[in-house]
């Protein structure tokens, strides 16, 4: 045993969706942070895939499972001072309360914090202690419950189990018949906390937040604009940092809510909040005192590494000893996509939601924001092609927004195949396209015939709220396993279209990181 | 041998986003690499389009480009970069079909690029089925009765020649993307349609099926001058049939004798040079008829891989910083071994525990897949134990699963007991407790799940232990109970369930009977050396100590 | 049954016997093997000590007929962390369990064998004696204490059979194997390349094994301290010169006595199967298997006779040597594997050369 005072690491465990190797990098960089520091770093994990299981990593290493049993022996050996149990994930958090009745001491934003963001009750509280907006919505434990709280709210209503991570269970809930399956699910999920029963805006543009906190000062790490439509889990959304349309007002209120969040919570450390604006307002959806899985995206974005400098918070230095008192701006545009792994299980729709289900994420640079989407596109297997036929077929609240794109693309000489519905809304607007049957309608060729001809290169195709019928689950799925890129959203289109446009239009350039954090301007 | 002087800037290919089958093993030597390099004074350019990486970290490398990984983009970094050398061996199979790529369309001979760490013909010979075959069956070893084919019609006629039950393997895919087993010609035509098309070359190898036989994989390493070494022998307790990246798997080899084992080894020996991986690491995999001990081959990666960062972590031997040194000239011997620091790199390591690695899966997410487990990989992570025996190592890594369970328990089970034994699926472990639990036979288990007695055997001692504690429930444990239940790899809290104890009370009931987690090193050597490396795990192992002196 | 593995030290170990149960004493030893436990088990070499195995789960794969190295076991005591409950294995016929009983063996189970590496590793090898069930602990240390250590005796008459046999009676040439405790897998390998194989025990005098007409001589492996091994190496000494001669690891042992060497003893020996060992001559490396508890010094061998030609990568100590004008040559390691790697088993052919040589001039 050494000299050294000592700071134990909790891991992040097995990768699974949701929880993977960006908390990973969050703990490699806490023991980096640590060392730096001048303390002994102490890990501990039980994934041999990782950087933090590699015994370089740390001072000492521990390969064991993160569960009670076995880090209050670690802690009882070692006898660290201070424990860190918030850039693993849910899975070190579980311990906390715990670990600190068993006397180790928890560093950073406390237990309690944590908590309240979770608990219903107390972040509605907060929320409207400063001031902010949250959907309406309540909790429930029982199937019984939820149906009397969905119908006060009116549907469609977002359930989720609390005290999960991942979107385990959530759901966009849009009847009562799906409401009662999906009530016992969730609370399958997390059964020893109630399931929360939130009004589901529709039509919102979401947006993330990282930020640092030492108590004091809040300064943000990172604003991502979700290019997704509402309900799909951030996880999953391509998000772009910095915002492509939000009004700068609307930025600043998002900062300054963020930073009075940061404060109230007593955050020490890293604070990730999930926001949605609808029509100028914004909404709090989610707070999480802890790292999220967009750390790593935002600090290789603006040059800074925020896992690394939340733990010398948490450590006790000031933002203001970490020279880190303002936002970082960024020069460019970096777009975060994501990836799936739909061509393992064929069959399966396709489709996202409120649970997530990507394994991965890519990113792409650029000046020019088609250009950074086109990047993230093809960093993600999406060949977005620069001519062709572009297949469209969206739900009937889409088709406005539909027809500007529409008419783009035949400007850009793509030839337009759509369904009957959408082909008569884009003739009724003097778009010509081809109609094409649907599955489901029997006659031949249909939509999957074109697919298989090779005759559609792009499907733009949104749903109806509602699972979907089995057609639009088909196209999907060919879709997927012939790799013909696959846009579900409306926002999602509409990148696509200045990708492409940037394409044909610009060569690609790339770019160094070292030569772009040297464009940015640290203060 | 010296480091290469010649090279002065190296580009080495990250693996991109984390998908299943190539996760981020990729960011960890990745990593490796770029500190290997560093240390030898290297100037490195990293591409990846990946973000959440360490390996992408500022200070990991001097030119670091977050772009896509396609032949196009790269090429542009190329042609910015100058760099030298391409290494292409630490991505995964994106970073050495991408590399195959830019060799084909003539980029690599453009820029003067020169492939280090294994070359465009190991790359073919590796990944080409067809070559493959033919090159292990001139050394003179099996593989398992096959055709390649371009279209169904071809790969019709080689299936009804072969005879079912067959195994699709698309070429140059990743974690066996596509690979699938038909059992009929209905099934067939059906899947190698898809196998076609998952393949980057359209091509597919249709292969007699030895489902059913024990697997096994073995990492292997070879510096330039044809010196091999084999880092780690791993046993798969899933049976052929179960992709490697699904099965559970231990190391070392549990039911192989010498001989056998040493057959195996040659084996790998001769194809790691064979098939002319100058440099670096492979992962080897072997089908062995429990029968009668015929050993076929099954595949082989000329790279590191999943496996070779498990290899690392249950040994303690870092193969990717080892392979990348190997791969600017060193030889083994002239890379000391970082653990015992007295000792050359060149040796092969030994063990004096059992490690056991369980995959995580995440069915639940995608409604209406079928948690069947095959030869396409579908789990998205692992956890990885390491105990004094098995039943140890396997109860330790069950609770690092994160799931209901913290050991072998009870658990809801959705198919009926000889459906869980007969098709793997993730519960399989569970089926097998169930099945021993209601008194079924070693003999009757194995006939329907074909994995090693040995395994079934270990897993009984288990079974029968909780049925003792159970029967215990009520009355305080034993020291000797209690001492073999942790011995067996019971978790407090999977005791105070059977016992009807508060998991505090057991533990405090530990603490009496001086029952505490002891904290053993891994060192590459068995305790030989004095090891410098501070990586440790826990084993509940008792022993009983005393001293007498005069 | 309990039982103690008691070192001379005082440490005792508390454990469960199995096979059978008596008292033994020997030199406490570890092997770092992972497979291959029944050769090392039937190695004569083995005899006069007490084995650990630091590999923790022994047995798992029973026992064979085919795969003994010799007509029985031979050492004292096998120590080991679990003894497997079954065995496994297509190959297999009974257990270890089994073996031992048969074999009169005693085991010793369920014992932190890394404890006992580590013990070994800092102080070397001790003297160590297996008590089955409860006995006075000072005095099973004193026994042990009281009790003979390897150094200076000579156990290889102990082991080898005292009279002459033929293990192959055709083949193109006539080896004579100087037996001191000779693994099967070394005849095997030299009637495989088609040679006349005849082994004599290593007490044997040389005019008799003249009277064999030899074309080729090999002096094997065997058990102890080769120092007393005064009579093989006068035999030895009269056999050099006139025949090829390939030694093995004691073997090796006794040839460098023959050519002035001293042997001296390792700290607690190279027992397991991933040595390196560079051969000197070629630059090539390889994974040895050794079994070894003493040494010869290079510094004292005749230079202006003998060529150092193999070298331990991890500890530096001479593993090869060779006559710089006649045909003999001899390895500490273990070229006929049984268990371990087989990548050196090329000696055997490279005897085979050196006798096919000496036959054609």
């Amino acid at each position: 045993m050494t000299k050294k005072k000592k700071v134990l690491i909790l891991g992040s465990g097995p990768n699974r969706i949701g929880q993977g190797i960006e908390f990973d990098y969050c703990c490699v960089h806490a023991s980096l942070a640590a060392k730096e520091e001048g303390y002994e770093s102490i890990m501990v994990n039980c994934n041999p895939e990782t950087v933090s299981t590699d015994y370089d990593t740390s001072d000492r290493l521990y390969f064991e499972p993160i569960t009670l049993e076995d880090i209050l022996n670690i802690v009882r050996l070692e006898e660290p001072a201070g424990v860190i149990l918030q850039f693993g994930g849910q899975t070190p958090l579980r311990l906390a309360l715990a670990l600190r009745k068993a006397g180790a001491k928890v560093l950073g934003t406390t237990p309690e914090a944590i908590d309240i963001a979770e608990d219903r009750k107390k972040f509605s509280q907060l929320l409207r202690r400063l001031n902010l907006k949250q959907p309406a919505g309540a909790t429930a434990r029982s199937t019984r419950q939820a149906l009397t709280v969905a119908s006060k709210l009116g549907y469609p209503v977002l359930v989720r189990p609390s005290y999960v991570l991942g979107g385990r269970a959530m759901e966009i809930v849009y009847d009562r018949t799906a409401l009662q399956h999906f009530i016992k699910r969730a609370i399958e999920v997390s059964p020893h906390h109630p399931v929360l029963i939130d009004q589901f805006l529709e039509d919102t543009i979401e947006v993330d937040v990282d930020a640092l906190c030492d108590g004091r000062t809040c300064v943000i790490g990172g604003i991502m604009e979700h290019i997704e439509e509402a309900g799909i889990h951030s996880g999953d959304s391509a998000m772009v940092l910095p915002p492509y349309s939000l009004d700068s007002r609307l930025v600043s209120a998002i900062k300054e809510t963020t930073k009075s969040l940061a404060l109230s919570l007593g955050v020490i450390g890293l604070l990730n909040i999930q926001c949605a604006v609808k029509n100028g307002e914004i909404y709090i959806l989610e707070v999480n005192p802890r790292a999220s899985r967009t750390v790593p995206f935002v600090s290789k974005t603006i040059g800074r590494p925020l896992a690394k400098l939340a733990t010398k918070i948490m450590l006790g230095k000031t933002l203001e000893d970490l020279k880190f008192t303002a936002e970082v701006e960024v020069p460019y545009f970096a777009v975060k996509e994501s990836v799936f792994p739909f061509n393992r299980f064929p069959g399966v729709d396709a489709l996202l939601g409120p649970e997530m289900k990507s394994t991965g994420e890519v990113i792409g640079l650029d000046v020019n924001f088609g250009l950074a989407y086109a990047k993230s596109q093809l960093a993600a297997g999406q060949f977005l092609p620069l001519s062709g036929s572009v297949f469209l077929s969206v739900k009937d609240k889409d088709k406005p927004a539909l027809l500007p794109l529409a008419i783009e693309f035949s400007k850009l000489g793509f030839k337009i195949i759509a369904t009957r519905g959408t082909a008569h809304f884009l003739a009724r607007h003097g778009i010509r396209s081809e109609i094409v049957h649907k599955v489901y309608e029997g006659e031949r060729p249909n939509v999957a015939d074109f697919i298989r001809n090779n005759l559609i290169q792009l499907i733009i195709n949104t749903s109806s709220g509602m699972r979907p019928k089995k057609d639009t689950l088909s196209i999907r799925s060919l879709a997927v396993s012939r790799s013909i890129p696959l846009i579900t959203t409306i926002p999602g289109a509409m990148a696509s279209l200045m990708a492409i446009k940037a394409l044909r239009e610009r060569e690609i350039q790339v770019y160094e990181i070292h030569e772009c954090y040297r464009k940015i301007n640290f203060s | 041998m010296p480091r290469r002087a010649d090279l002065k800037k190296i580009m080495l290919l990250g693996s991109g986003p984390i998908i299943i089958g190539q996760a981020c093993e990729f960011d960890y030597s990745g990593a490796q690499a770029c500190k290997a390099l560093k240390e030898e004074g290297y100037e490195i350019v990293l591409v990846n389009s990946n973000p959440a990486t360490i390996m992408t970290d500022p200070e990991m490398a001097d030119k670091i480009y977050l772009e896509p990984l396609v032949p196009e983009i790269v090429a542009k970094i190329i042609e910015r970069e100058r760099p030298q050398a391409l290494l292409p061996t630490l991505g995964g199979q994106t970073a050495l079909n991408l590399a195959s790529q830019l060799y084909e369309q003539g980029v690599l001979q453009k820029y003067q690029v020169e492939l280090i760490g294994a070359d465009y013909q190991a790359i073919k010979k590796g990944e080409d089925r067809q070559l493959f075959k033919e090159a292990i069956t001139e050394i003179g070893y099996r593989v398992p009765e096959s055709g390649t084919a371009h279209n169904l019609k071809q790969a019709i006629k080689i299936a009804t020649t072969i005879g079912f039950p067959v195994i699709i393997r698309p070429a140059y895919t990743l974690g066996g993307t596509g690979s699938a087993v038909a059992y009929n010609v209905e099934e067939f035509k059906e899947l190698a349609e898809i196998g076609l098309k998952a393949s980057l070359t359209n091509e597919i190898l249709i292969e007699e099926s030895v489902l059913g036989w024990k697997e096994y994989e073995l990492e292997v390493m070879r510096d330039l001058k044809d010196n091999v070494v084999i880092i780690c022998s791993i046993e798969n307790f899933d049976p052929m049939g179960v992709h490697t990246g699904d099965s559970i798997t231990v190391a070392p080899v549990q039911t192989l004798t010498d001989k056998e084992y040493q057959k195996m080894r040659d084996a790998a020996i001769a194809i790691i040079r064979k098939i002319g991986v100058a440099t670096g690491g492979s992962n080897i995999q072997f089908a062995v008829n429990p029968e009668n001990g015929q050993m076929v081959v099954i595949e082989m990666n000329p790279r590191v891989s999943r496996s070779s960062a498990l290899a690392s972590k249950a040994t303690g031997f870092p193969i990717a910083k080892i392979a990348t040194k190997l791969a600017v000239g060193y030889t083994l011997d002239e890379i000391p071994n970082d653990i015992t620091k007295k000792t050359p790199s060149y040796f092969e390591p030994t063990i004096d525990y059992c490690v056991v690695k369980i995959p995580k899966f995440n069915f639940e997410k995608f409604p209406g897949a079928v948690p069947q487990l095959g030869t396409s990989m579908k789990s998205v992570g692992e956890v990885m134990a390491i105990g004094r025996n098995f039943k140890e190592a396997l109860q330790k890594a069950l609770r690092s699963l994160e799931e209901r369970f913290s050991g072998l328990e009870d658990i809801k089970l959705e198919w009926p007991v000889e459906q869980g034994l007969k098709v793997a699926n993730p519960q399989r472990l569970f089926y097998i407790r169930e099945a021993l639990r209601q008194g079924k036979s070693i003999e009757e288990v194995y006939q329907l799940c074909n994995i090693d007695r040995w395994f079934l055997a270990n897993i009984e001692e288990i079974v029968r232990l909780e049925k003792k504690l159970k029967k215990a429930k009520g009355k305080p444990l034993s020291f000797a109970m209690l001492k073999q239940a942790k011995e067996f790899g019971f978790s407090d809290k999977q005791l105070a369930w059977l016992t009807g104890c508060p998991e505090l009370q057991i533990s405090k009931l530990r603490e009496k009977y001086g029952l505490q987690a002891q904290y053993k090193c891994v060192d590459t050597c068995a305790g030989e050396f004095v090891a410098e490396t501070p990586y440790f795990y826990s084993t509940y192992e008792y022993s009983e100590i005393t001293t007498a002196r005069q | 049954m309990k039982g103690h593995l008691v070192v001379e030290d005082g440490t005792i170990y508390t454990g469960k016997i199995f096979g059978a149960r008596a008292v033994r004493y020997g030199e406490l030893i570890f092997n770092t093997s992972m497979t291959g436990y029944q050769e090392i088990l039937f190695d004569p070499s083995y005899k006069g000590q007490i084995l650990a195995m630091t590999y923790p789960l022994i047995g798992n794969y029973g026992v064979n007929t085919e795969d003994c190295e010799s007509e029985r076991i031979h050492l004292e005591g096998f120590v080991v962390r679990e003894k497997s409950r079954i065995y496994s294995n297509w190959r297999a016929q009974k257990s270890l369990e089994e073996l031992f009983k048969e074999q009169k063996v005693v085991g010793l189970e369920g014992v932190d064998t890394r404890k006992i590496t580590e013990t070994i590793r800092e102080f070397g090898a001790l003297k160590a004696g297996i008590f089955p069930g409860n006995r006075d602990k000072r005095e099973m240390v004193t026994l042990v204490q009281k009790s003979p250590s390897l150094v200076g005796r000579d156990i290889v008459s102990r082991v080898i059979k005292s009279e002459a046999y033929t293990w192959q009676n055709f083949g193109k040439y006539k080896v004579v194997v100087l037996d001191c405790g000779v693994k099967y897998n070394i005849l095997r390998l030299l009637a495989r390349l088609n040679l006349k194989v005849v082994v004599y025990p290593a007490t044997a005098p040389w005019q008799e094994i003249e009277k064999e007409e030899p074309d080729g001589i090999l002096i094997s492996n065997g058990p102890g301290d080769p120092e007393p091994l005064k009579t093989v190496v006068s035999t030895v000494s009269n056999l050099v010169g006139r025949h090829p001669v390939f030694g093995i690891c004691l073997g090796h042992q006794i040839l460098g006595q023959v050519f002035g060497g001293k042997t001296y003893k390792l700290k607690f020996g190279h027992h397991g199967a991933n040595h390196p060992v560079k051969d000197l001559t070629t630059g090539r490396i390889y994974i040895t298997v050794q079994n070894h508890g003493f040494c010869v010094d290079q510094r004292t061998l005749d230079e202006t006779e003998i060529e150092i030609t193999h070298t331990n990568l991890n500890d530096g100590t001479l593993e090869g040597m060779a006559h710089k004008k006649w045909p003999i040559f001899s390895v500490q390691f273990h070229p006929e594997d049984a268990p371990g790697p087989r990548d050196t088993e090329y000696l055997f052919t490279k005897f085979y050369t050196l006798i096919e040589n000496a036959q054609e001039s």
